[in-house]
């Protein structure tokens, strides 16, 4: 950054600063979980504690909730990273009717709403008297989610050299073996980047799940419910543990990715 | 067989898309015509006149939802625009490592980043409180409930949404097309003026598509950080449909909201000049 001009540096700082702010409710977040804190409100700096890490699942609601959640994003991920990943492939690799409509229809579910779509899947809940659980909660994740796997596969499979597979096929391996040894081990960083976004959305959704949850309770939900009560000292702690474990899984997907290359 | 296979391999898809995307909608549709309550049950009578009761009982919380998300796309713009560019022409080698802070906020959940923004800005919270304390800020001095709480807010949950689309326009420019300009004597505002800005903004276009629909139908930064005075659409929707089990207003104000999203879509499409908006949106 030799002769880097004042206004260049001004920008850098100011890159900074807005980093800062992005950060700044996490690092509330993340100190306000050690608060020793006595009354129920979490709101002043009271002296530091390891004590919410130890009676982490002492509120038995907010335990279910978490476990709903993970075991709901968990359920999702995997319907939505197969039927997804198919789709990725047609798309990528195929010819055949009706492409132009089902490109369509990903990017509509990209683009609605989640408003809209939590609305309109009550709707047909309601109009189909369908009882909402923990099942409706997991058919409205997959179709927020299956978009995104769609896209990160397609551009993984566009890439793909289809010389491979003719390749495999010409020696002598089967249709599903091809696919299993050469086109999906091909395809993995696409598969692996959809299923992580897709746990993602799932865990972080609050709008969509509002619609369609019934009387389950997940991690946002909960959260939500308690705000005019005051929050916990131990959501902070679980959203600091969840925060720790995402970052550690993205630092780790970045460094075996530069090893791949 | 083989003819068969994209087909095989798109129909467990197909079938998830059309029973959970297409079907509700229509569901909705028909819903949104029909009149009843939740406990005799719902009839359709075509009453078109659910739009003009329900469009005519929110419009202030439409327009208000409109005004704020429109007020926190182009903070966003503002704020945001600086950072692509920087990232993109100055970061060198680091760029990577810039991305991955301004996306940190993403791995703590939307409500609870909100929750911490109401708890840092609380009236008397360790923000605030200590400057009061101090004597620095009237005691009644207050930003929750106010609607720069609820726009900033909106502004801090879709950064980032912003920021991505503009540095990747930004960093397909080639920095020799900005040398050539000034060789041939462009100042350093004009090449920007006359080179850079026109090529980002296929980038600044697909930005405030990206941010400017999601915050305009949010509920959550209103119900956090907004009090009772700043209701917006996406509140009125949610109670609607969980509260008063009023389905047909809350579907008629669902399809509104769409309809004046999708319009204000192609509307702003017409104005940048970009022939197809699919094509836009999913570059």
């Amino acid at each position: 950054m030799r002769g880097a001009r004042f206004g260049d540096r001004l920008l850098h700082l100011y890159t900074w600063l807005v980093i800062v702010w992005l950060s700044s409710p996490i690092a509330v977040m993340i100190l306000f979980g050690f608060n020793d804190k006595r009354s129920k409100s979490n709101t002043t700096w009271q002296g530091f504690t390891l004590r919410w890490y130890g009676e982490l699942f002492d509120i038995p609601d907010l335990t279910v909730a978490l476990r709903n959640t993970l075991v709901i994003a968990l359920v999702s991920t995997v319907i939505t990273v197969v039927i997804g990943t198919m789709l990725g492939l047609a798309l990528g690799r195929h010819r055949f009717r009706g492409k132009g409509v089902t490109n369509f229809l990903v990017f509509a579910a990209i683009s609605t709403p989640e408003l809209v779509m939590g609305a309109s899947l009550l709707s047909l809940f309601v109009s189909g008297n369908v009882p909402r659980d923990a099942n409706t909660i997991i058919v409205s994740h997959v179709l927020f989610s299956l978009s995104f796997v769609v896209v990160t596969v397609r551009a993984r499979v566009v890439t793909l050299d289809p010389s491979l597979e003719e390749a495999a096929r010409d020696l002598g391996a089967t249709a599903w073996g091809t696919f299993r040894q050469v086109t999906l081990p091909a395809i993995m960083p696409g598969v692996l980047a959809g299923a992580m976004l897709s746990f993602a959305l799932s865990v972080d959704d609050y709008v969509v799940t509002s619609f369609v949850n019934g009387s389950t309770v997940t991690f946002p939900l909960w959260i939500v419910g308690a705000v005019k009560t005051g929050i916990p000292a131990q959501v902070n702690v679980m959203g600091t543990l969840i925060f720790g474990i995402g970052v550690l899984i993205a630092i780790a997907n970045a460094v075996a990715t530069r090893r791949r290359t | 067989m083989r003819r068969l296979t994209p087909y095989l391999l798109a129909l467990p898809s197909w079938m998830w898309l059309a029973i959970f995307l297409v079907v509700p909608m229509a569901a909705m549709a028909s819903v949104s015509l029909q009149t009843g309550n939740a406990i005799d049950g719902f009839a359709m009578t075509f009453s078109f006149s659910n739009y003009a009761d329900a469009i005519g009982a929110y419009s202030p919380q439409l327009l208000r939802s409109l005004l704020y998300g429109g007020l926190a796309t182009v903070a966003m713009l503002v704020i945001g625009y600086p950072v692509a560019y920087w990232i993109a022409f100055k970061a060198g080698h680091r760029k990577s490592v810039y991305l991955f802070l301004l996306l940190l906020p993403f791995f703590v959940s939307f409500v609870l980043r909100t929750i911490s923004w109401n708890f840092l800005l609380s009236d008397n919270g360790i923000l605030f409180g200590t400057l009061k304390d101090w004597g620095l800020l009237p005691a009644d001095f207050h930003v929750l409930a106010t609607t720069f709480a609820v726009v900033g807010g909106l502004t801090y949950n879709f950064l980032p949404f912003m920021i991505l689309p503009i540095y990747v326009a930004l960093e397909r420019v080639d920095p020799r097309v900005v040398e050539a300009a000034q060789d041939l004597y462009a100042t350093r505002a004009a090449a920007f003026r006359r080179v850079v800005l026109p090529l980002s903004l296929p980038g600044v276009f697909a930005g405030v598509l990206m941010t400017f629909v999601p915050a305009t139908a949010d509920p959550i930064n209103a119900a956090i950080l907004g009090g009772t005075s700043n209701t917006m659409i996406g509140n009125i929707i949610q109670t609607e449909y969980l509260t008063n089990l009023d389905y047909p207003t809350a579907s008629a104000l669902s399809f509104t909201l769409m309809a004046v999203l999708l319009v204000g879509i192609f509307v702003y499409a017409r104005a940048l000049g970009t022939e197809n908006v699919l094509e836009a949106a999913a570059r």
